[in-house]
């Protein structure tokens, strides 16, 4: 498992009754998934739910107290399957993974699932990875929901909101035995905040009980003619329960005046944003007393239409606040309209952008415009007239740099694009295709390597139309998290069957290191709960690749470039293919900085690396840094009148990969780097042959410097 | 319509201005999480409501990150006050930027309002990859950002939070944590604030020094420097002591000079001298002097000036033997030794990366010997065959110094080398290139002259930098007769320094071919 420890946060997994919980919301849900009696979880790592996986990873005992299995399953599409278990079971699961790639990969199993239905409590817990510091496509989960006819939750960001959400939805999936999303934006899943535990529950059947006495039921099978049936009774049974159920217990909420000629409806995530844009025009109060009537819909799918329409009686004007496009809500809101008869006037995008994050002043806007135009009078003077004069700030957009994120200090992906750069240099610019992990970031500058990106484990695959080969090889990477989860089958199965021409480097940093850490199947940390150290090369061998190179230390930038450059140029026609495996940096830092401290204290002997540049042998041409990029490579300006550009200079977060000398190495750049091995602990014998020789070099420089003219020194 | 009319009349609620909103905007990597959680429990342990929230995802390698927290005052039987989950432009209490492009990146984002912002901001600069790749300088403005920052900024804090932290071998996010409770942004006692670092239990000493130092920068106090360089300095001039009177006699000539020039002159010369004796440093003054005949103040004497730097440079060229030298003095081994904190316990040893190409070797040998060898491609690629190879060279090793040492030794025979003769033969062309627009055009000399900032770096870079002199030369002798000819030199020169494969430069000169 990664580096870190998650003991602390297990220990919050173990309150109970009378206790309160503080931390972030994604942790708040796993601790609500166990206060729900659920008997099997699982899932697949990936921003904003990883915290969720790496607790119960690390919760193990606690789990295995309560009767639950865990599950770490080798990709999303693997984690919906396993809900395969409340099919014909009374047993609650819940799943978890990244919203919407992760239901894209699970979308097989997620649809299959809808089908069939389910008998115990489905869920899956959907990390939306929407808006500002998102790293993936911007897409909406809803259209899922819609088509193969789930019920999506929206909960109030709030920690009571978010747990009460987990056991809603695990009663509304079984009253209507239709499998639930819980969907959980981005910063929802990391606000903070409280709320009251109860005692963690065992489920009421163990998914080990449930092997004594199998079941088993043709009609849940999705074969016809049982998956016409299945379709009729979505309709006609499980989508009324779910409305049903969702009435009754009045998940969905009402805020503000019963009587009002206008009303906002909007999504629970949007909640304490509208709440804000209202208090920010004096309509609402510090607790959210609001002044304009709003129903939350911490229920997003299915829309209640006569609960719906009952909160426009009377108003003349409704607003919905949904934010992502296209407008799913909006539109179906204004057939329920259209369908009564209402002459309620129905506003959205209309007044609110189509597309991207609904932001404090987007919120702040959409709502003005509303009220500007059906309730005028409420609002404030200062917003209807403003006299303030605004003052003029200096534009600084083209001062301020980019800083997207990049590869961090040591990261052993960084020489393989460096080699990956000089070889183009040689044997001009190739076809490359990326994929999705930290090795992506090749494609910003200074590597600006690749041009497209396909998805998850996709990226031999995204090249295969180029297989047939040319002048210049095609290029792929993959990472060994994508490796596992569906490179072997759907890249480098394909490659194979295909007898593809092409290269494809597969990045093997030890982990799942985008996501946090997380171990995968070639992992070369042992796992005393899952199996680890299965070579990535000996699963090549297995589904038939024969031009394998495993380099064993990436930092090795010549030897690196000379692999790629052999793949690219050698006879042999079918897939080649380079595992390049190094330990992500950031992890091994992790492991090893404790370790060493603690050798250093205790006497034993430890050599601590660290680059250093010569500034006076270092020209400011930077030539260094556009193969490198390492954050721990900087410039620094010099006080010197002759020089104009800074030069390079490495700071003390150097971790001492090499990366630097091989580089300069590699690229023949310049003799300014140099390696300082800083010994702790040195041996009597070595101490006395440094000093030694120590001594000569000291006769040999005052030997010089007595007959030469210094005069540099007064220039300081 | 009727009903909103009712309702308006109702006041705001005066208890939402108790809300305090603080953002904070950081660099992936620098501990906003540590400073967000540390907010966060001050607040919590002083009786305050309190929300924070993260984006964490893949900004926290490297990139711009935000955490925002929002707390008020808990009233007794009142229920949780809802907050909102994202900073809103103009609706930001407190921002604390932990980098100076960061403060500038909040600005931009109108997070840092006249109204009511309290801007604390560290002055330091992590470069962003786009700043550092450039060839020439592309490190942003930070006084641009301090500027707008004065003006947008209800109270502006900034000092150097990175300083402050290292002195006290801490990290940024406990100075800045300092610099919050030194602004008195918000209404703890510092007392308060130390419990918040206390109850972390991780780093705790430490993590106290510099939020002490983050206090004392906060309120106008030193910030405390980092280790300040032990580096032994000789404070006069040593060696020989006819070589002392002949650098005397050198300095009267530079004192002689008119102030400009000398100025520039003088660190000039000791380049050269330290290149290599003092006699090419009365040849680098000779050089001077004939450029100075022919300037007048009229103009400051700005191309003399520019040209006692350019022809430095020029002169001090980068070969094998300044690096050798360079890499063997004592001052070197002490520099490492305190740059890298190690103490007298502890052993050093350094790996010198070299790659002697055939180019540098050859260039190495007697001038027309050389050339010879040089011409032919056969005996070329045997040299190359011999020498091109990365060679790590222990320099703390007794073979490896020596080695080195005795390459910094050839001092004496570089006069005679090829690459000597190749450097004069170039700096010779540049300067008659230059001084041939004198008397008529002296900005288009003093631009020309300028352009010696393209040539840098070793072996492909060098070769790289040349070239590209070369073309902006040429694009120059295009432009020669017009009176604007000097900006489009200088155009021309930046442009080549904007990125690595000159594409700026091609953009530049097309633009000049359509015109001259």
């Amino acid at each position: 498992m990664a580096e870190r420890s998650f003991k602390a946060e297990v220990a919050h997994l173990r309150k109970g009754s009378g206790d309160t919980f503080t931390g972030e919301g994604i942790l708040a849900i796993t601790k609500a998934l166990l206060e729900n009696g659920v008997g099997y979880v699982g899932g697949y790592q990936g921003a904003p739910i990883s915290h969720l996986m790496d607790v119960l990873a690390d919760a193990e005992e606690l789990l295995t107290e309560l009767d639950v299995r865990y599950e770490a399953n080798a990709s999303e599409a693997a984690a919906a399957a396993m809900l395969a278990a409340s099919v014909h079971y009374p047993i609650r699961g819940a799943v978890t993974f990244k919203g919407s790639v992760g239901v894209n990969v699970a979308s097989d199993a997620l649809a299959n699932l809808a089908s069939s239905g389910v008998t115990g409590g489905a869920l899956v817990i959907v990390g939306e990875d929407y808006g500002e510091g998102s790293s993936i496509m911007q897409e909406r989960t809803h259209a899922f929901a819609m088509k193969s006819q789930f019920w999506l939750l929206d909960p109030r960001p709030n920690l009571p909101a978010i747990v009460k959400a987990v056991g809603d939805g695990f009663e509304l999936s079984e009253a209507s035995n239709t499998p639930v999303m819980l969907m959980v934006r981005i910063r929802s899943c990391h606000v903070t905040g409280t709320f009251d535990c109860r005692d963690n529950l065992r489920p009421a059947l163990s998914v080990r009980d449930a092997l004594s006495n199998p079941q088993k039921d043709f009609s849940r099978v999705v074969l016809p003619p049982m998956s016409y049936i299945h379709e009729q009774d979505k309709v006609t049974k499980r989508w009324p329960a779910a409305e049903k159920f969702i009435t009754e217990h009045g998940l969905n909420e009402r805020f503000g005046p019963e009587q009002s000629g206008i009303g906002i409806v909007c999504q629970g995530g949007m909640y304490n944003g509208v709440i804000r844009a209202l208090q920010r025009l004096g309509l609402a109060d510090l607790y959210g007393q609001t002044q304009v009537p709003i129903y939350c819909l911490n229920v997003t799918y299915p829309l209640l239409r006569d609960e719906f329409l009952g909160f426009t009686q009377g108003k003349d004007s409704v607003l919905v606040i949904e934010e992502g496009q296209p407008e799913f809500i909006e539109q179906q809101l204004g057939a329920m309209l259209y369908r009564a008869g209402s002459s309620v006037q129905l506003h959205g995008k209309d007044m609110l952008p189509m597309a991207g994050e609904y932001t404090g002043q987007v919120m702040l806007d959409g709502v003005t415009a509303f009220l500007r135009r059906h309730a005028p009078d409420m609002l404030p003077g200062a917003v209807l007239a403003p006299n303030a004069p605004v003052p003029e700030i200096p534009d600084l957009s083209t001062t301020v740099p980019v800083r997207p994120p990049g590869f961090c200090t040591g990261c052993p992906e960084r020489p393989i694009f460096a080699a990956i750069k000089l070889v183009q240099q040689e044997l001009g610019q190739h076809q490359i295709s990326g994929d999705i992990g930290c090795h992506l970031f090749a494609a910003l500058p200074p590597f600006e390597i690749g041009g497209q990106t396909m998805g998850y484990g996709l990226g031999p695959a995204s090249n295969a139309a180029f297989d047939g080969g040319g002048e210049r090889r095609a290029i792929s990477i993959l990472g060994d998290g994508g490796f596992w989860h569906n490179g072997l089958s759907s890249s480098i199965g394909n490659m194979v069957f295909n007898r593809s021409d092409s290269v494809a480097i597969i990045v093997d940093n030890y982990y799942s290191a985008a996501t946090g850490g997380q171990d995968v199947m070639s992992s070369r940390a042992e796992n005393p709960t899952k199996a680890t150290n299965n070579p990535i090369a000996k699963a090549l061998k297995g589904v038939g690749v024969e031009w394998i190179r495993q380099i064993d230390r990436t930092y090795d930038v010549p030897k690196m470039r000379a692999v790629i450059h052999e793949a690219l140029t050698t006879d042999y026609a079918g897939p080649k293919v380079i595992v390049a495996s190094s330990e992500c940096m950031l992890n091994r830092q992790r492991r090893e900085k404790p370790q060493r401290k603690q050798a250093i204290a205790e006497g034993r002997r430890i050599e601590a690396p660290r680059f250093g540049v010569d500034e006076d042998i270092c020209t400011g041409d930077h030539a260094c840094i556009r193969l490198s990029g390492c954050p721990s490579l900087s410039l620094k300006r010099l006080d010197d009148p002759l020089r104009d550009d800074p030069v390079a200079s490495i700071d003390q977060t150097c971790v001492g990969c090499g990366n630097c000398g091989e580089v300069a190495d590699a690229a023949i750049l310049c003799p300014s780097f140099y390696r300082a091995d800083v010994v702790h602990n040195p041996g009597r014998i070595e101490r006395w042959w440094a000093e030694r020789q120590a001594r000569v070099i000291d006769w040999l420089q005052s030997r010089r410097a007595a007959r030469r003219l210094d005069v540099t020194g007064a220039a300081r | 319509m009727n009903l909103a009319t009712e309702l308006h009349q109702r006041q705001p609620d005066a208890r939402l201005d108790q809300i305090i909103k603080l953002a904070v905007m950081a660099v992936g990597g620098q501990g906003g999480g540590v400073l967000t959680g540390w907010i966060e429990s001050l607040a919590r342990a002083q009786g305050y409501a309190v929300q924070a929230t993260s984006v964490a995802g893949v900004a926290q390698r490297t990139g711009a990150t935000i955490y925002y927290i929002e707390m008020a005052p808990r009233h007794p039987g009142a229920a949780d006050p809802v907050f909102s989950l994202a900073p809103a432009s103009g609706d930001v209490d407190i921002l604390i930027a932990a980098e100076m492009m960061e403060a500038g990146r909040a600005i931009i984002r109108g997070f840092v309002t006249p109204d009511r912002t309290t801007l604390i901001a560290s002055t330091h600069r992590a470069l962003a990859v786009s700043e550092k790749m450039t060839p020439g300088d592309g490190i942003a403005d930070a006084d641009e950002v301090r500027a707008a920052a004065e003006i947008a900024a209800h109270r502006l804090i900034m000092a150097d939070m990175e300083a402050a932290a290292a002195g006290a071998g801490s990290v940024i996010s406990a100075s800045l944590f300092g610099a919050l409770a030194g602004s008195g942004a918000l209404p703890f006692d510092r007392s308060a604030f130390e419990d918040a670092i206390r109850a972390s239990g991780k780093g705790v000493e430490a993590s106290l020094r510099a939020f002490a130092a983050g206090i004392d920068a906060a309120q106008g106090g030193d910030v405390v420097a980092p280790a300040v360089e032990s580096v032994t300095v000789p404070a006069e001039i040593t060696g020989p002591a006819k070589a002392r009177h002949a650098w005397a006699a050198l300095l009267a000539r530079v004192e002689a000079m008119p102030a400009p020039v000398a100025e520039m002159a003088l660190p000039g010369l000791r380049k050269v001298v330290d290149f290599q004796d003092v006699a090419y440093g009365a040849a680098y003054l000779d050089r001077l002097d004939i450029i100075l005949a022919q300037d007048t103040d009229e103009h400051a004497f700005e191309l003399t000036r520019e040209a006692a730097k350019y022809i430095a440079n020029a002169m001090a060229y980068d070969d094998i033997i300044r690096v050798a030298d360079l890499k063997t003095r004592a001052r070197r081994s002490g520099r490492i030794r305190d740059e890298m904190g190690a103490g007298a316990a502890h052993l050093i040893q350094v790996t010198e990366f070299l790659h002697p190409r055939a180019e540098e070797i050859v260039s190495l040998l007697p001038a027309r010997l050389g050339a010879r060898i040089e011409g032919s491609p056969t005996w070329m690629a045997r040299i190359d065959r011999l020498f091109n190879k990365g060679r790590r060279l222990r320099s703390d090793s007794l073979r490896g110094f020596t080695m080195l040492y005795l390459v910094g030794g050839l001092r004496g025979w570089r006069l005679r080398t090829l690459r000597h003769r190749q450097e004069m033969a170039h700096l010779q062309r540049w300067l008659d290139t230059a001084m041939a627009h004198l008397p008529d055009h002296y900005g288009m000399a003093v631009e020309i002259i300028r352009c010696r900032r393209l040539i840098k770096g070793y072996s492909d870079t060098h070769a790289r930098g040349c070239a590209k002199f070369d073309r902006v030369l040429t694009g120059a002798a295009l432009v020669a007769h017009r009176a604007d000819g000097p900006d489009w030199v200088a155009r021309l020169r930046e442009a080549g320094l904007q990125d690595e494969d000159g594409k700026a430069l091609d953009g530049a000169l097309q633009t000049v071919r359509s015109f001259a």
